[in-house]
């Protein structure tokens, strides 16, 4: 099954600069169609709002942090099986751990390379070249 | 009230006004009927007397020691204390501190967004030129955009400092305030800490540490294999 490029993506990070970089790596990648938030509870409010085809998400942000907005997700019917890539500083095993027993998809460790982007989204999502 | 030596009734004499006043009483006792043998109260009574004035006398001795050692140092600790000003530590030199770092946030993330805007233009001409040369700028162009997540790593960092630098302020407010209440509150605060499991919320928070320092955390891929090992 063809990955579906339009497909919206959901970035979420509390530092603007980190949400653009990785719109435009997105965008290099050939998704376009790319929505912002920099919080967990604003992030909740878009996928409620609005169909997302993957989320992208930091873990240490204000109010909401980036694991309680996972488990928010897998706690909601409607929103449990999308896709959910952590893209985060904390790279203690700890912290893997706990974010794969709430149901993290897949788990990138900042600072990181476009290539490490492709790859991680080719296996969450399946081959897009 | 002052504290007499005790002594053995019996070795008191028979004119010895102490002595006679508890005959008397021990009699009044007897003549109401006791249970026990009066003799037997005067002897307890007279041996309890003996062993806590004799005890009575060493603790005081070693705690007015103690206090005064106590007082010595917490004398000397507020002298030291004040030598280093903590008004000033948490007037003028801690928020500055922090404005300095907040300051530095906010300059990196300007300048990034300067340098990311200048190549979002450059990607956009790009687009325009033939595909080898596309190709090119491209490539340099995505290098630095992962060039300039440089930006929010770093935040992160100072913004650990500037926490750091609060909770110091905290403890310079602390030290300000009577040491006895600042007794008070570092006891109530272990017994909050003590009090019940932390919950998962907190357990949560407590995963929160920010960027590792150089040797803690794992590579991306001991990440990956980790993350294998649950399939």
């Amino acid at each position: 099954m063809s990955v579906d490029k339009n497909m919206n993506i959901l970035v979420v990070d509390d530092y603007k600069t980190m949400l653009r970089i990785v719109r435009n790596l997105l965008k290099q990648l050939g998704f376009n169609n790319v929505d912002e938030a920099t919080d967990g509870s604003t992030a909740l409010q878009k996928l409620r709002d609005k169909k997302y085809g993957l989320v992208i998400s930091d873990w240490n942000m204000e109010p909401m942090s980036g694991l309680q907005l996972l488990k928010e997700v897998r706690a909601d019917s409607r929103l449990s099986d999308v896709p959910f890539i952590m893209v985060t500083a904390e790279s203690k095993s700890e912290n893997v751990v706990a974010a794969k027993e709430a149901g993290v998809t897949n788990y990138i460790i900042k600072p990181f390379n476009a290539e490490t982007l492709k790859q991680k989204l080719t296996a969450v999502l399946g081959n897009f070249d | 009230m002052t504290a007499t030596k005790g002594s053995d009734v019996s070795a008191r004499g028979e004119n010895d006004p102490l002595r006679a006043e508890l005959e008397r009483r021990l009699k009044a006792m007897a003549d109401e009927g006791p249970r026990t043998d009066p003799s037997d109260i005067a002897t307890a009574v007279e041996s309890v007397m003996a062993t806590v004035e004799g005890d009575l006398s060493a603790v005081n001795l070693k705690l007015y020691a103690e206090i005064e050692a106590l007082a010595r140092y917490i004398d000397g600790a507020k002298a030291e204390i004040a030598e280093i000003r903590p008004d000033e530590i948490r007037d003028e030199h801690l928020p500055a501190a922090t404005d300095e770092l907040e300051q530095i946030v906010g300059a990196t993330e300007n300048a990034t967004n300067q340098i990311l805007e200048s190549v979002e233009s450059v990607e956009e001409v790009a687009e325009e030129l033939d595909s080898d040369k596309a190709e090119k700028i491209t490539n340099a162009v995505t290098n630095i955009y992962e060039a300039c997540s440089f930006q929010d790593i770093t935040g992160q960092r100072i913004t650990k400092v500037v926490k750091t630098l609060q909770q110091i302020e905290t403890k310079v407010e602390a030290l300000l305030a009577a040491f006895g209440e600042e007794v008070a509150r570092e006891r109530r605060k272990r017994g909050d800490d003590s009090a019940g499991g932390a919950s998962q919320e907190d357990k949560d928070k407590a995963l929160m540490n920010g960027p590792a320092a150089s040797g803690e955390g794992v590579s991306q891929d001991d990440i990956d294999a980790l993350l294998a090992g649950f399939d």
